[in-house]
């Protein structure tokens, strides 16, 4: 079979699997475009900025644990995805992005539309790679997306000159049945040695904490870790990227760990003298001041990446693995072992996590008239709990407040940008998730600055029909930073405030969608259920929210799980 | 400590940044870099002078690693190794001058490769420690240009870098 580039790079995909590509053309990809147009087995989404593309594919990404896939073109289209291939790096998440560039001849000649984009982009992806000729095509494709796929997950960038993928050069076509590269082999199988001896401190723990993270949902290790951590009887806490990886209803589960998170999971961290870290990097948003984490723990981490193993935090037993196979591998030496954990000292720790628990740290004023977002979050998690509901989020107090608020109960389900933070990444990761999951309910949690970084993606979403339910929590600030300079700028609110805001009920309407605004905390509850009733339109549902109200508790930076802050008008005692 | 780590890399256009570019991402110390490629032309050699704490060093060749393009490592500095530096240096030599030059070069067992009237170009290799010492005994007035490669290096005995 003879292929030109652009037919290459098709039927490449095809092979791989994938069935939805999100791009945005131009001059450098016009014959890759034009490939995509005689075939009918990848479906594009045509968005309206490549950011968008980027934010779509990641959140296709982690709703199916497939890897997202986009296409641009040279130049500003590839740099208006580095926002986005950067968001999916921090977060690792299986991505290949494909850009077309200038021709071979032509590059390094500053030529229309020429940048380097392998250079822009080499310290935000896994691995890029530019083809330098027609022949390398088919097996770079196929890297690409062995590499995006495997080991700790990622964005793969491929850089393809025009002249490669021209319709009249054709090569013989040949695609790799299985990849082998010298430079790159991940592990995939823990240590049984190192299995062993982390079992053995696990069941030597008198005061134990499971702290695991996104590695466990990336790593589809859901299973392993609920049924390794019942079998235990320890107390489970996940980071905001591990949400839903153990299910956030049930009795061992003690909430989120960090910054924000609960009273419970914080000081079960500063007080357990055995900590079992699992797909975790020990982020400073989590770990507080490292001077002052985990003081009394012994630690066992477990990772597929060596290099996030003692990066920031000393580990006693580190197990380098999928987290899938060790945790199963685990299960089974726990199960033969004669060893039990310590009942009776497990009964006096989960005593006093009860304790912790009953000072109800996320507890607000449900009386107020305003509407609370966090009231908003409640409904919304009342209202969908028993349907397949993903939840999207931007960033900002509305994005801690749905991980406080909702709970959880399956991986996947809660899609964020918890590396990098990136403002902008709801509404076309919403987008994405509707595309993998149609019949799914889908809800973007946003704020009216968060939700005008990408809002151009309304128009993609009609175009497409991706009925998404938009929750904005209007609070009229950017609550997050205004939270900041409240408490560590004495009140000055420099560039906080959200000015001249648009009135998103109209605009909704103006790209062809239902909006309603929402003032009176009685309507909250119906025009939500209303909304997820229609399940054929994007409805825009502008809450306006108490503009004052701040994420509690809070850990400020530098300080360490103990040294938490309940509330304006509660303090620990 | 000092640490000297030798990589062998796909000898790709892009590999040398990722490599330069991972230590400046990270604030990684970088005294001195050779590249070039070895016996197999698919593979580059690359020998790097970092240092750092024992956790930094142990994080620089984790993330070295992780690098897709990075086919082997070693920490020299591990085991019994040979390390070596050229220096290729310009000196003005007049006068009673020249003598003097030239039994310091005899002394550190370099050559003069290139004689004018007014100066010598000296060659001379040896670990980096071995090279300060020559440019000091050498003094600054009479130091024109300097040319350094930065180390290489290879374990001594039955330990070898290849794949
Ligand atoms: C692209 C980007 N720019 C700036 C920031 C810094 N930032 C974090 S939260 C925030 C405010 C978000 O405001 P809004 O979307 O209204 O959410 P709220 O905190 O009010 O719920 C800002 C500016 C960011 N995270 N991302
Ligand atoms: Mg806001």
């Amino acid at each position: 079979m003879e292929l030109s580039g652009g037919e290459i790079v098709m039927e490449a995909l095809r092979r791989e699997g994938v069935e939805h590509i999100f791009g945005y053309p131009g001059g450098a990809a016009l014959h890759i475009y034009d490939a995509l147009y005689q075939q009918d087995a990848v479906e594009h989404i045509l968005v309206r900025h490549e950011q968008g593309a980027v934010h779509a594919a990641d959140g296709y990404a982690r709703a199916t644990g497939k890897p997202g896939v986009v296409l641009v073109t040279s130049g500003p289209g590839v740099t208006n995805c580095v926002t986005g291939i950067a968001t999916a790096n921090m977060d690792s998440i299986p991505m290949v992005v494909l850009s077309g560039q200038v021709a071979t001849k032509a590059i390094g000649s500053d030529a229309f539309q020429e940048c380097d984009a392998v250079g822009i982009t080499r310290p935000c992806v896994k691995h890029n790679f530019l083809v330098d000729r027609i022949e390398d095509l088919a097996d770079v494709m196929a890297k690409a997306f062995y590499v995006a796929t495997s080991g700790r997950p990622g964005p793969v960038l491929v850089d393809i000159p025009k002249d490669i993928t021209a319709p009249h050069i054709k090569v013989p076509f040949e695609y790799p049945e299985q990849i082998r590269m010298r430079s790159y082999n991940p592990t995939v199988k823990g240590h049984p040695g190192q299995i062993r001896k982390a079992v053995d401190l696990l069941l030597s723990a008198e005061r134990p904490m499971i702290y695991s993270g996104g590695g466990v949902i990336l790593g589809d290790a859901s299973e392993e870790l609920t049924a390794l951590t019942r079998e235990l009887g320890y107390p489970i806490t996940n980071t905001l990227m591990g949400l839903g990886a153990y299910p956030a209803t049930d009795e061992q589960f003690v909430g989120m760990l960090g910054m924000h998170g609960t009273y419970e999971a914080n000081m079960g961290m500063h007080e357990c003298d055995v900590l079992f870290a699992i797909g975790v990097r020990f982020d400073d948003r989590v770990t507080g001041e490292l001077e002052h984490f985990c003081p009394h723990a012994r630690i066992v981490h477990i990772d597929v990446d060596p290099a996030s193993i003692s990066k920031n935090v000393h580990v006693d037993v580190p197990i380098v693995g999928e987290v899938r196979h060790v945790l199963a591998d685990m299960h089974k030496v726990v199960q033969a072992s004669e060893r039990r954990p310590d009942q009776q000292a497990l009964e006096t720790w989960w005593g006093q996590i009860r304790r912790w628990a009953a000072t109800d740290c996320l507890a607000y004023d449900r009386e107020a008239d305003v509407i609370k977002p966090q009231y908003v979050i409640e409904k919304l998690y009342e209202l969908t709990k028993d349907s397949e509901t993903y939840v999207t989020s931007d960033v900002g107090q509305h994005q801690m407040f749905a991980a406080q608020f909702y709970k959880f109960d399956k991986p996947r389900r809660w899609i964020n940008s918890g590396g990098l933070g990136t403002m902008g990444f709801g509404l076309p990761s919403a987008m994405g998730v509707k595309l993998a999951h149609p019949d799914a309910t889908v809800v973007c949690v946003t704020g009216e600055a968060s939700i005008q970084m990408c809002i151009q993606e309304l128009s993609t979403m009609k175009q497409y029909d991706l009925p998404v339910v938009i929750v904005n929590l209007n609070n009229r600030y950017m609550g997050m930073v205004r939270q900041w300079q409240e408490f560590f700028y004495s009140k000055r609110y420099s560039h906080s405030y959200v000015d001249a805001l648009p009135d998103f009920v109209a605009l909704a309407e103006s790209f062809g969608h239902r909006g309603v605004r929402v003032e009176n905390k009685a309507d909250v509850e119906g025009v939500l259920r209303e909304a997820l009733e229609r399940r054929g339109e994007v409805t825009f549902l502008d809450f306006i929210t108490d503009q004052t109200e701040n994420v509690y508790p809070m850990i400020a930076a530098g300080k360490g799980h103990h040294e938490m802050h309940l509330s304006s008008d509660r303090e620990l005692a | 400590m000092r640490h000297i780590i030798s990589l062998l890399l796909e000898n790709e256009s892009g590999a040398l940044s990722r490599v330069s570019g991972l230590f400046s991402a990270r604030g990684y110390n970088l005294e001195s870099v050779t590249v070039a490629p070895t016996n197999d032309r698919s593979l580059s050699r690359m020998t790097i002078v970092t240092s750092g704490t024992d956790e930094i060093v142990e994080q620089i060749t984790k993330q070295l690693n992780k690098l897709v393009d990075v086919v082997r490592l070693s920490d020299l500095t591990e085991s019994s190794h040979i390390e070596r530096e050229l220096l290729l240096i310009k000196v003005r030599a007049e006068g009673t001058g020249r003598e003097e030059i030239r039994s310091l070069v005899d002394i550190f067992r370099g050559q003069i490769v290139d004689v004018t009237d007014k100066s010598y170009i000296i060659q001379l290799t040896g670990d980096g420690q071995k090279i300060d010492a020559f440019m000091n005994a050498l003094g600054e007035h009479s130091i024109l240009e300097v040319a350094r490669s930065g180390s290489t290096g290879i374990a001594r005995g039955e330990r070898v870098l290849r794949y």
